[in-house]
């Protein structure tokens, strides 16, 4: 492993507050995800690849952009290990990086209707840019 | 009583009638929504502590209503998650918390103090069910509704400390007390898809069918949300059954249905 990868993935536990060593590894998580089926890396694999260093595939994946921040994973976890926080840590440390976004201004009038709410699009900021 | 109200972004554009219903029922139930000076979006969804300056507007909304002796209500969905998620934060985390209102920088700190209510634990924690029951005018009768509370109210239970999060009752107590049949339904506090219709509509569409077809299987004629995007997601995907916002409802039940609708 690439000492770098073991460095932002200590970053990435310390900001988030998660201690993905409590994780007993039932998948509970990635089963009441909602986004389950669209991820190329789950929730529980989240918490694994972060604990083992493994931060490069995650912070390349397109996966970080769809959590939901429905807090199912946050809830259901029968260990309170809290995934979705070091889903955001790792969506953070992708995004503080000069350049790296994930969505445009000039993006959104193309995915615009008559009834989008103003919410939409502000979450969506807030989640695809720094 | 007066209470200090954070409407939100999206209650001044595309979801103008659940302001509208919202405050018209509250006076009726003897309750004043007192907008707040100079309100700042929520930014529409809570992401990590470790971005203070993200949560300043909500920050500034709660020591608003803290100023004014009051609590901090707010109808949608988001905005209340938001509100109360940073709220608990400036509560238990003595260092965020410092690093707020040093950032900030005002004559006096604030410190978590606001009670913040969402409608619905208005309705049910200061007004009370059986006193709306009894302002009830033309009750919901023989009206099958599901109510849907989607992510937002519930979760994370610890910290939202709404309800039951995964049995949860303040909504089917509010529709019976109107008079209503409710519908409970197991997929009641499933996402909707939230924001990512924008960049992927297909996967919203079946994260929302999910939810309606199940609901109307179980007889429902109807949805309730208190949310803008669930309902966006809802009424958009599904032709079958119609979604709206709980508080006209409330309206239609407490007989100022139709004057909202005319303001």
């Amino acid at each position: 492993m690439h000492n770098d990868s073991r460095k932002i993935a200590d970053e990435i536990i310390l900001r988030s507050g998660v201690n993905p060593r409590r994780c007993m590894k039932c998948g509970k998580c990635s089963g009441t995800c909602p986004a389950y089926e669209e991820m190329e890396y789950h929730p529980h694999e989240f918490v694994y690849m972060v604990e083992s260093g493994e931060v490069e595939p995650l912070l390349n994946s397109k996966s970080l952009y769809m959590c939901l921040s429905c807090f199912a994973c946050v809830d259901r976890c029968p260990r309170g290990v809290e995934p979705a926080k070091l889903v955001e840590a790792v969506r953070n440390a992708y995004l503080r990086q000069q350049d790296n976004k994930h969505m445009n201004a000039d993006d959104v009038p193309a995915k615009l209707d008559d009834d989008l709410p103003q919410q939409a699009i502000v979450s969506a900021f807030r989640k695809y840019r720094k | 009583m007066k209470v200090s109200y954070f409407p939100g972004c999206t209650l001044k554009n595309k979801a103008k009638i659940l302001d509208v219903y919202a405050r018209r029922c509250a006076e009726v139930l003897g309750v004043t929504l007192e907008e707040i000076d100079n309100w700042q979006c929520c930014g529409g969804v809570f992401t990590s502590k470790d971005e203070p300056g993200s949560k300043l507007s909500s920050v500034r909304a709660l020591k608003f209503a803290f100023e004014k002796s009051q609590p901090l209500v707010s109808v949608c969905s988001a905005c209340h998650n938001v509100l109360k998620q940073t709220n608990h934060l400036m509560q238990s985390d003595e260092a965020f918390c410092t690093k707020v209102n040093r950032y900030m920088a005002e004559d006096s700190a604030y410190d978590g103090s606001t009670q913040v209510y969402h409608y619905l634990e208005l309705l049910r924690d200061v007004v009370g069910f059986d006193k709306i029951r009894e302002a009830v005018v033309n009750p919901l009768k023989g009206r099958k509704i599901a109510p849907y509370y989607g992510c937002l109210l519930l979760r994370p239970s610890s910290v939202m400390q709404m309800d039951d999060p995964e049995n949860p009752t303040i909504f089917e107590d509010l529709l019976r007390a109107l008079g209503a049949e409710v519908v409970v339904s197991s997929m009641r506090n499933e996402c909707c898809g939230g924001y990512v219709t924008m960049e992927k509509p297909e996967f919203a569409k079946k994260k929302s069918l999910d939810i309606t077809s199940n609901m109307q299987a179980m007889g429902a004629d109807m949805i309730a949300t208190a949310c803008p995007l669930c309902k966006y997601n809802l009424d958009k995907n599904s032709d079958a059954i119609p979604t709206v916002y709980f508080t006209e409802l409330l309206a239609e039940a407490l007989g100022v249905k139709e004057e909202c609708d005319n303001a």
